[in-house]
């Protein structure tokens, strides 16, 4: 346990405008789980991408396993021993499991022999995998199984793990901690990113901190707080958002039996969704990723239409709408995917402000628009939601994700909504532009509006939701007031249970 | 070594500088060529982009520039909304054509007669001709999903089809001694698309096709479906969230591109063609598709890619006559810019940057 | 109208001639749609390709020589399209319309002292014994070696995207180029290679038509039959046998209406011409339906930052 399996010394890379990474230094030792901690945009990307050889450092040099360490490409990596899981899969969708697995092989064997290996190793490891299922066809657990199991195949001396669990049930969680223990126990070394401090202070034996591209302290989470970590990781105290207690008033939006098919090959559709949310309430709905969350927003915007009672505002069936006519009776939303859904990339803030603000704001007269209202909107959103840009003239894209974000959820709270739905509103925002989302949320919800968050962020959802349900396969499960809840019982909602009986995993 | 590096935001300086480099390229590239075909480069040059304008005999070709320029223009600037929305509509050659088609037919049905109601009559059904002939591949797209870009390529086969049939059955002129071909409509004064001003190459094509620039302009810059037609381009997801319906953008932009291509195929026929023949379509459609290009889909910027395109088409003539450059140099010539234009085209959302090192 | 005169054992053969470049061309196509790219330039580099396999056969008297010039003419021309759609990331669309017009341009040109020209002929395949097979032999064996050249070439691109690794890398490009460099595969290489494969298919396709089926040159003769390669490759949904299946079908309609026409069918020969084109609408509409099968990442630009 005491040779460092891998060593950094002062890595350096750097952006136009941005230094990714500054000198950082720290060793990853044989059989240890290593964390690597930070923020959105602390450069943990950046770091694992040169050890994966996918991006070139600057200065600096490593060793792995006592050779001087420098991969040109990931092949040369995975021909060294090190193996990477991605955050957002490198897997291809009409591929099946074997074919997937093998792309991501130097020397695979012959498909037959493959897909025995795969069934071997994933018995091996607890990972059941059909190696000739389409990859399209899997859930989330299931194809960060593939990618795992790619990993396995090649004997990894290191194994890079990024944000593995953001997809994962809680009970999924436990599963893969037990695969990650099993293999440390060989000597295997993980280097486990996330920013989900509870996690490692129960999975990990050391922690490296990043801060805007610095190393900021090397810690055994264990015998850290929680806390503590956490102001290591943002650099200040965290302000928590408030919640004042208020009265709930009629029943703003209502869903009955709303069933809509996805219109994507690989959706997953809406199965007789039931739901009520009052003026003044904020309802959570979590759930893994894919299990209808893109499907829901989409039928509440009027992307996707309905038989029209499925949905009700204010008792008014409103399900065979478009997004415009729900805009003008007070039903907004902000989708999940920033650029190219909620906002377009390459258009000004004020043209990004046009798009959903047409109605409203009375930025549109006739057909006619009025560019110099639209300019006032945009300008009225930065101020308000401390945007940071130029002005509103600037590109969409050329915001930070938290900055675009806030512009996103500013634009639908500012047009005073009678309803309010967002899916992820916080997703890889940085804490503080999070924490000044989720608090305009909570204010807009003392005002008076039905607010609805879908997220795949637990913590989130405790934390500002009156009541939460859980989307698993395009259903709803019951929804409970979080008060009453644990971290148990939402497994077993997210994981489909409901309340009748236990999962047998 | 160079490398290519998103900018933030599109330049705003190249998307104009764009075309003048390509154009310049363009004349490099060409003079290079000329001097492959044995041609002085220079003397080609000057022959195809100065001589019809200010050489001793410039008052013969610039009227040329008003009658050729204009179905460029009128054609480009319907292409360039759907372009704009991501609708890839490539058969204007056979809304052209259509639009010709129904055009002279009206005209000739009336034939001998005369009155002032005719040419309206021949431009609404012009418009209405190319309008149709461009909603089938719309109407299947709405309907079914099809490819546009196909069904609307393969109805210019179609199309050339259907003019031969005309020119050589319906539309035969009876006294024309066998010859295939229609009637000139240049010799029927109601159906007559005549210069207004005698000499200036003034028609009313010319005249729609101002229009259809200062249209344009307004619906791009001003009304809300010109937002929806180039957010859908930008953002097809993030349009339908803010309410676009796909569905109808296909049919109004497809729409509005073969009317205007059916209102460029009947100035023609009416006025400088004069009549309906074998040959009758020169690939103004496709050459449309250039200008459209080359003027950044901007209507203003279409209007001078329009004109400069006949200037090459005139300058082109004269070369064949006066040096014997071949036709289709200048038809590649045309290809050349559009590609220099693609290619200089990256600088507007990347920039080059020189590293050092090696990169990965 | 006399339709006794069509005689059905030629009109087979012909088939399989009249099939034959639109074969080539979509499987080259298909090859390169799979790694991710639309060209829209196939007519432009059939034509190419067409006029340089000419131009060569008559100069050197080699028909075969032409044909590797035109698979060259038609490779050059595709490069065009590969630099400015993989390293000038330039709109797939806009590039592959530019290349089928700049190929109609430069075709012609090249064309200039080739009209009327009759090249030399191309040596006929006679396979002792199977050939001599009656009706079978006539229909299936005595082809020249272009119409074997390109049933071998569809043969090979199957089995290559079914059961070898290229096959599979490309297949993953196409399917997802972010996965497949995050991989570590070069994937703008292997799209390159992909778009000259394309385009030599596509030369050799056009070459057949100039050198073979008509045999001369007049300017834009292959009159849309690149298109109809592309039409073609969305019916196979991507797979090579319905390729091969979908090239005999329009070139049995395009031999159909020729004969019909010969046979002076009472209907006009304009609208027998039309036929092929409305048929490939027709079957676009049908195909249209299941999107399912076309590569995920099919016509993006692919630009790795970071």
């Amino acid at each position: 346990m005491t040779a460092p399996v891998l060593s950094i010394k002062g890595l350096t890379k750097a952006y136009p405008g941005v230094v990714a990474n500054s000198d950082v230094s720290f060793e990853v030792m044989k059989g240890e789980v290593h964390a690597l901690l930070g923020e959105n945009g602390a450069g943990k990307s950046t770091l694992v991408k040169m050890i994966y050889g996918l991006v070139k450092p600057d200065h600096g040099t490593m060793i792995f396993q006592g050779k001087a360490y420098a991969p040109a490409e990931p092949r040369a990596a995975r021909a060294a021993g090190v193996a990477m899981v991605f955050q957002h899969f490198s897997l291809f969708d009409a591929l099946n499991v074997a074919e997937n697995i093998a792309l991501g092989m130097e020397h695979p064997p012959r498909l037959a022999d493959l897909a025995g290996r795969i069934r071997e190793v994933s018995e091996t490891y607890g990972l059941p995998l059909d190696p000739f299922r389409t990859v399209g066809d899997l859930s989330a657990g299931e194809r960060q199984r593939v990618e795992i199991i790619r990993c396995l195949l090649q004997d990894p001396r290191l194994l890079i793990m990024d944000e593995p669990t953001s997809v994962l049930t809680p009970q999924e969680v436990e599963i893969l901690f037990q695969t990650l223990r099993k293999l440390t126990a060989e000597g295997v070394a993980i280097l486990y990113i996330s920013h989900k401090l509870e996690e490692i202070r129960t999975l990990c034996d050391t922690a490296t901190i990043l801060r805007l591209g610095k190393k900021v302290a090397t810690c055994t989470p264990a015998d850290t707080t929680a806390r503590a970590l956490a102001e290591m990781m943002v650099g200040t105290v965290l302000h928590t958002p408030e919640r004042s207690g208020r009265a709930l008033g009629d029943v703003a939006l209502e869903l009955s039996g709303l069933s809509v098919r996805s219109p994507s090959a690989f959706g997953c559709s809406l199965k007789d969704i039931s739901l009520e949310v009052r003026q003044g309430e904020v309802l959570g709905l979590g759930g893994v990723a894919g299990n209808g969350q893109d499907e829901l927003l989409g039928a509440l915007s009027g992307e996707l239409r309905s038989g029209p009672d499925m949905v009700k505002m204010h008792g008014r069936a409103v399900g065979m709408l478009g997004p415009m006519e729900r805009r003008r009776i007070g039903l907004l939303c902000a989708p999940e995917e920033r650029l190219g859904h909620a906002a377009a990339p390459d258009m000004s803030l004020t043209e990004n402000a046009m798009l959903t603000g047409s109605l409203r704001e009375r930025l549109e007269r006739r057909g006619f628009l009025d560019w110099g209202r639209a300019r006032g909107f945009a300008e009225a959103i930065i101020q308000r939601f401390d945007v940071r840009t130029p002005g509103p003239g600037n590109a969409a894209r050329s915001l930070s994700g938290g900055n675009l974000q806030k512009f996103v959820i500013g634009r639908e709270v500012m047009q005073r909504p009678e309803v309010l739905v967002v899916n992820q509103p916080t997703w890889g925002v940085d804490a503080s532009a999070a924490a000044a989302i989720r608090q305009a949320l909570l204010d807009l919800a003392a005002g008076g509006t039905a607010v609805v968050v879908i997220s795949q962020d637990l913590d989130e959802l405790m934390e500002i939701a009156d009541r939460f349900g859980a989307l698993n396969e395009g259903r709803l499960s019951r929804i409970r007031p979080t008060s009453e809840l644990n971290i148990e019982e939402i497994g077993l909602m997210m994981g489909g249970a409901h309340d009748m009986e236990v999962a047998h995993v | 070594m160079l490398k290519l590096e998103k900018r933030p935001q599109p330049s705003k300086a190249w998307v104009w500088l764009a075309p003048v480099v390509a154009v310049i390229a363009t004349m490099i590239a060409g003079g290079a060529l000329f001097a492959l075909l044995g041609k002085d480069p220079l003397v080609a040059i000057r022959t195809i982009f100065w001589d019809p304008l200010f050489s001793e005999f410039a008052f013969f070709y610039r009227p040329q520039l008003l009658v050729k320029g204009a179905p460029l223009v009128l054609i480009a600037i319907g292409l360039s909304l759907g372009f704009r929305a991501g609708i890839w509509n490539i058969g204007a050659e056979g809304q052209y054509i259509v639009g010709a088609l129904c055009g002279a037919g009206v005209g000739l049905a009336f034939y001998p007669m005369e009155g002032w109601f005719i040419f309206p009559l021949m431009v609404m059904a012009g418009a209405l001709g190319g309008w149709a002939w461009a909603m089938i591949p719309a109407v299947l797209k709405v309907k079914f999903g099809t490819n546009e870009i196909l069904v609307s390529l393969m109805l210019v086969y179609v199309a050339e089809q259907l003019l031969a049939s005309m020119a050589l059955g319906l539309m035969k002129n009876p006294e024309g001694f066998g010859f295939p071909g229609s009637r000139n409509l240049q010799q029927y004064p109601s159906a007559h698309n005549a210069e207004l001003i005698a000499g200036s190459g003034m028609h009313w094509g010319v005249v729609a096709a101002m229009v259809a620039v200062i249209f344009a302009y307004v619906l791009m810059t001003r009304h809300i479906l010109g937002f929806h037609i180039r957010l859908t381009g930008e953002a097809p997801r993030a349009a339908r969230f803010a309410g676009v319906n796909p569905g109808r953008l296909v049919l109004i932009c497809l729409g509005l591109a073969g009317a205007l291509a059916g209102l460029a195929g009947m100035f023609e026929v009416s006025g400088p063609a004069g009549r309906v023949s074998i040959d009758f379509n020169v690939g103004y459609g496709f050459t449309a598709i250039i200008v459209a290009f080359l003027g950044r889909l901007h209507p203003l910027g279409i209007l001078m890619a329009g004109l400069l395109m006949a200037l090459t088409y005139i300058g082109g003539e004269i070369a064949q006559s006066r040096l014997g450059l071949p036709a289709a140099a200048i038809q590649m010539f045309q290809g050349m810019l559009l590609f220099f234009l693609l290619a200089v085209d990256v600088m507007t959302n990347y920039r080059l940057r020189l590293t050092w090192r090696e990169v990965a | 109208m006399d339709l006794s005169s069509i005689n059905p054992i030629l009109l087979l053969a012909s088939l399989m001639v009249a099939a034959t470049p639109l074969l080539l061309a979509a499987v080259g196509e298909l090859v390169v749609e799979k790694a991710g790219v639309l060209n829209l330039g196939v007519e432009g580099m059939m034509i190419t390709g067409a006029i340089c396999g000419f131009a060569i056969a008559v100069n050197t008297g080699n028909p075969l020589l032409g044909v590797l010039a035109a698979a060259a003419g038609g490779a050059v021309l595709s490069l065009l399209f590969a630099l400015l759609t993989q390293v000038a990331l330039a709109n797939q669309v806009a590039s592959g319309l530019g290349l089928t017009l700049f190929g109609l341009g430069l075709s012609a040109l090249i064309g200039q002292g080739y009209q009327g020209i009759r090249p030399p002929s191309f040596p006929r395949l006679n396979i002792p014994g199977l050939s001599d097979m009656p009706v079978l032999g006539r229909i299936l064996f005595s082809h020249d070696l272009m119409v074997y050249l390109g049933l071998i070439i569809v043969t090979a691109v199957w089995f290559m995207l079914k059961y070898t690794r290229a096959g599979l890398i490309l297949r993953a490009v196409g399917e997802n180029h972010e996965a497949a460099h995050a991989l570590g595969y070069k994937v703008v290489r292997i799209r390159m290679m992909a778009i000259l494969f394309g385009g030599a298919c596509a030369g050799m396709g056009g070459a057949y038509i100039s050198l073979i089926r008509v045999p001369q040159w007049t300017e834009g003769m292959t009159a849309g039959i690149g298109w109809i390669a592309l039409a073609l490759v969305v019916f196979a949904s991507w797979k090579p046998w319905r390729v091969l299946l979908g090239a005999y079908l329009f070139g049995g309609v395009t031999v159909i209406q020729l004969n019909l026409q010969a046979a002076g069918v009472a209907i006009p020969v304009e609208y027998l011409a039309m036929s092929p084109y409305l048929i490939t609408i027709l079957v676009l509409v049908i195909m249209s339906a299941d999107k399912s099968s076309a590569p995920a990442s099919l016509g993006r630009i692919f630009h790795a930052s970071r």
